[in-house]
């Protein structure tokens, strides 16, 4: 209850130091809108943000779920086939490098305007944290429980499925946590690039026209998306993973 | 009463002139032994003296750089309980089952009657964490027994426990031979340990590891740790490991 109250005070300071900030005359109001111009925003313009958060919404989703899929069968397949994990570990790595912002409109090029791209762009962002970190903790197994299962004559599959997997689960959800707060971002660079509708157009667009409030109230929006996003894969953990609550040490 | 984790023995487990070394370093050296068939063998060493190289010897983890091992279906338990956290007891035990290719309903079913009989059948549903270190450990024994192999490698089976817990266990491991005879390895550095379980004692020298004394433990079961005969057999051990 606490942690809360806390997280609660803390974001109270902020929205105020935000208003004493945004209300200095020195402060030009098309920079900086104010909590309660980008309030007044949110309220006039509702049902505009809500449509265009839905698509964003169903990008990120999609994209999230498909970085999951391709992220798990490449950590278990680096894992399982060392010299694949060898050759493939430099080309991982130089996925997360490739400045995404230059690769979303040719991504849009080769696409189209569709959902398409966005989901490529939210999926190659997403998709380095929840391999590395799941080929981390298949990695990080005790090496006695590995003699054991040899010893108890168990198969390959056999020791993945019981032992490996189980044990870089927690693994799995640190990186989706942490994935989960990137793909908005990766939602917002593929709309950017070249899109008809969604949040990230939607401020683009108001950035265009200096509608300030309303670039602050997506803005708001797409965070309160990412840090839901965040809580779900946390409760998911939570679901998933309860051995892990009482024994942290096991 | 015949159980899934009973196994014959017919022929014997031995070694000949066995030598273990890791680079320049040698952990056995001509090793030569002979294990009686349903006896408990215990192997008595200071640290480092290659006691569990020679375990692992026996469960095929590692081969001999000389010397022959004639081996025997094996199963090893560790002196960590290695229990899946995520698994409760009836299932970290049925693992043993499962890694044979048993399906895991049919390796719970299995596993439940030994639980019974051991006395732990309310902590079938525990999973490790809610278990104590003594429980813990009897689980994997339990899973260690239901591979249903004839002979035992037990590493330091109590070596994580504290002195209270290890004198219960003692107890009940010795009842449970008993119950289950089994060839039996098993290797500690307590002295007290090996006479209060063995039929044999076997003295390895510091490293390298070699035989340096080897003796019958002729005293009726069970067996009280402040007889005479008990602890003339320790001092015994304990003179030969000096």
């Amino acid at each position: 209850m606490t942690r809360i109250a806390l997280a609660a005070a803390l974001i109270a300071l902020f929205v105020l130091v935000w208003q004493g900030v945004a209300s200095l005359d020195s402060v030009d109001d098309l920079t900086l809108a104010s909590p309660v111009e980008t309030f007044d925003a949110l309220r006039d313009d509702w049902d505009l943000l809500m449509d265009n958060a839905w698509v964003t919404l169903v990008e990120v989703v999609l994209g999230l779920a498909l970085s999951v899929v391709a992220g798990v069968l490449f950590a278990v397949s680096m894992h399982v086939l060392r010299p694949l994990r060898d050759a493939a570990y430099p080309l991982l790595v130089g996925s997360q490098a490739v400045p995404i912002v230059v690769l979303a409109p040719l991504f849009v090029l080769a696409f189209g305007y569709g959902i398409g791209p966005k989901l490529a762009i939210v999926a190659l962002i997403c998709f380095f944290p929840i391999t590395v970190n799941l080929l981390d903790g298949l990695r990080a197994t005790p090496p006695e429980l590995l003699k054991l299962m040899r010893s108890m004559g168990a198969s390959r599959l056999r020791t993945l499925r019981s032992v490996e997997l189980p044990a870089a689960l927690p693994s799995l959800f640190s990186g989706l946590k942490i994935a989960a707060t990137v793909s908005v971002i990766g939602a917002v660079f593929g709309e950017w690039a070249g899109a008809d509708e969604g949040l990230g157009r939607l401020v683009l667009l108001g950035n265009n026209q200096l509608q300030t409030p309303r670039v602050y109230a997506g803005i708001v929006i797409l965070t309160l998306m990412a840090v839901g996003l965040f809580a779900l894969a946390a409760l998911a953990e939570r679901v998933a993973v309860p051995w892990n609550r009482k024994d942290a040490s096991a | 009463m015949r159980t899934e984790t009973e196994a014959p023995v017919t022929e014997s487990l031995s070694f000949r002139k066995v030598t273990r070394r890791y680079g320049a370093l040698t952990a056995l050296a001509g090793i030569d032994l002979d294990l009686r068939a349903n006896a408990v063998t215990a192997v008595v060493g200071p640290s480092g003296c290659g006691k569990s190289t020679l375990l692992e010897l026996v469960a095929g983890l590692q081969e001999p750089d000389e010397g022959e091992i004639t081996r025997q279906p094996s199963a090893y338990m560790p002196q960590r309980d290695l229990l899946l956290p995520w698994r409760d007891a009836l299932d970290n035990a049925a693992l043993a089952l499962e890694c044979q290719g048993v399906p895991r309903a049919e390796a719970r079913r299995r596993a439940a009657p030994l639980f019974e009989r051991f006395g732990l059948s309310e902590f079938e549903h525990v999973r490790p964490a809610g278990l104590s270190g003594g429980m813990r450990q009897r689980v994997a024994f339990l899973r260690t027994l239901l591979q249903g192999r004839p002979v035992l490698l037990l590493d330091e089976p109590f070596g994580a426990l504290d002195a209270i817990t290890r004198a219960d266990l003692r107890e009940w491991l010795a009842a449970a031979l008993v119950e289950e005879p089994r060839t039996v390895l098993l290797v500690t550095h307590d002295t007290e340990e090996a006479v209060f379980l063995a039929d044999r004692i076997v003295v390895l020298s510091p490293r390298p590891g070699r035989v340096v004394a080897d003796f019958e433990v002729d005293l009726p079961r069970p067996r009280s740790i402040t007889d005479r005969a008990f602890i003339e057999l320790k001092a015994r051990a304990l003179e030969a490991l000096r």
